[in-house]
């Protein structure tokens, strides 16, 4: 009997202990099921997006020499424009510096960023201001009147 | 110093921790009815909690808004779980609320010094039915279209400011893509923020005056509120979680047909359960009462049966001198019964 006794007492202290650990594990399974729902629940499904990579931009003869013209590729917007030699060529419109949608100016004879005043050439080079990379180029094709846009 | 020091010196919580070493809650055969307050906050707060998410994906709109819940509930990952626990805890809290209200009224807990807090309980009670009813026309389902329909063309029968309530809600003289605007701006933002204040005084007034005792049953004792009926509190908030995710799973809550103002209202149409004693009492009335006309009559019965309601601390003179006096409990008794058989005459008779 003296033996039990003396047996038991550090048998209590794991008892707590085991039920102290259960509790907590317990509730950390509880988070966990109703964490794990919440979390996937808050990120987007994706949505069906018709992402040609192709698109008519333009009638050709809309395109004024020195003039440009934004549209939609792939759901993002890009500028297709005239130089005043008259070559058409079109490139993203999406700024490379902070995602602002760029324009064609005539009075520069270049493309302009009013974001924050980013320059670029007529090959989508940076002219000027803080773009850190050029517009990538896309290909630009005419059939009959219409100024087809393809991304490379 | 410690951080504990740090934080005590200027959020001062030692007497909120004193505060809590002192609550107790007392012992007797009806102190279960102390958890009916904690199981309608727990529905309260997991509504917040699913609305706040559902917010992500709805759109408030008549074009949007029923394609917006069927995204939910089909496309967005747990989105049919989110959506049927905040139905289902919806229900589950109208129910608690009332659950606590029957606790509290033949309790006679509302007497001196509660008064307030039953005043602002009763309050609470028009809230959670508000919310309730702005709620259902959300999915823009067809059930919910003609039910609001009905709801706010009854509350056009409530005597002089009938008319003007009705415009108001509708925002129009008719349910259009308006009512859908003003149903989610006052279901998401002004009954929040009333439900906040009313509440927040509600629990205050509860923690100033601490748990009634009943009047004419024997107290064994007391318990202290923290841990012990605190812990007890949380077992019966976990299974409630449980019990509502296996509910809302089980039984997902049907989106219907998107509502269409052009078609005819569908056969079977009826209020949501906590609506049906009043719509099958309206509905039993003859259409001329003493030659005015039967809905108005019944509109305001019904009116005049909530202020008695909020003023019930007032009206029970012998509870406020500590005496539990038969005539309320039949009165309460009577009163319940007639919501009781006029709900089971509605899903009896059908329709």
């Amino acid at each position: 009997m003296d033996v039990d006794e003396v047996g038991e007492r550090p048998q209590r202290i794991r008892r707590r202990t085991f039920l102290d650990y259960s509790f907590t594990a317990a509730l950390a399974a509880l988070a966990g099921a109703v964490l794990y729902p919440v979390v996937n629940f808050l990120i987007p499904p994706k949505t069906k997006e018709v992402t040609s990579q192709s698109v008519v931009a333009a009638k050709s003869a809309a395109i004024a020499a020195n003039s440009g013209k934004i549209f939609a590729l792939a759901g993002k917007p890009a500028i297709v424009l005239r130089t005043p030699d008259g070559e058409l060529r079109a490139f993203t419109a999406v700024c490379t510096h902070l995602a602002c949608t760029v324009q064609y100016r005539s009075d520069f004879q270049h493309i302009w960023c009013a974001c924050h005043d980013g320059h670029y050439d007529l090959h989508g080079q940076v002219l000027a201001g803080p773009p850190p990379r050029p517009l990538i180029e896309y290909k630009v094709t005419v059939k009959g009147d219409d100024v087809i846009v393809t991304k490379a | 110093m410690g951080v504990r020091d740090w934080l005590n010196e200027r959020l001062r919580y030692e007497a909120a921790e004193t505060f809590l070493e002192k609550k107790e809650v007392p012992v007797h055969r009806y102190a279960v009815s102390y958890y009916t307050g904690g199981i309608t906050l727990f529905f309260f707060l997991i509504q917040v909690f699913t609305g706040l998410l559902l917010l992500m994906y709805y759109r408030p709109t008549s074009d949007a808004a029923f394609e917006s819940v069927r995204l939910i509930i089909s496309k967005v990952r747990f989105g049919w779980l989110i959506r049927s626990v905040h139905v289902w805890s919806g229900n589950g809290m109208v129910a608690a609320v009332i659950l606590h209200l029957l606790a509290t009224f033949f309790g006679r807990a509302y007497r001196k010094p509660r008064e307030l807090t039953w005043i602002s309980g009763v309050a609470l009670l028009a809230i959670t039915l508000a919310f309730a009813f702005t709620g259902y026309l959300l999915p823009w389902n067809t059930l919910a279209y003609f039910a609001t329909q009905v709801g706010t063309e009854i509350a056009g029968d409530v005597p002089l400011v009938g008319k003007a309530l009705l415009v108001l809600l509708r925002g129009g003289e008719d349910i259009t893509e308006a009512t859908l605007s003003r149903f989610f701006g006052i279901h998401v933002a002004i009954l929040p923020a009333l439900i906040t204040l009313l509440l927040g005084l509600h629990l205050l007034l509860v923690q100033i005056h601490g748990m009634s005792r009943p009047i004419s049953v024997r107290v064994t004792g007391s318990e202290r509120f923290f841990p012990e009926f605190m812990l007890r509190d949380f077992i019966v908030w976990v299974a409630l979680l449980g019990g509502l995710a296996v509910i809302a799973t089980l039984v997902p809550w049907p989106l219907g047909e998107k509502a269409d103002p052009l078609a005819p209202a569908p056969a079977g149409l009826r209020p949501e359960w906590y609506f049906l004693f009043m719509f099958q009492a309206l509905r039993m009335l003859p259409a001329r009462i003493l030659g005015l006309e039967g809905e108005m009559v019944g509109v305001t019965l019904f009116a005049i049966a909530g202020v008695v309601l909020l003023l019930v601390p007032f009206l029970d003179r012998w509870a406020a001198r500590e005496r539990s006096h038969p005539l309320v409990s039949i009165l309460g008794v009577v009163a319940l019964a007639f919501a009781v058989v006029m709900t089971a005459l509605a899903f009896l008779t059908g329709l």
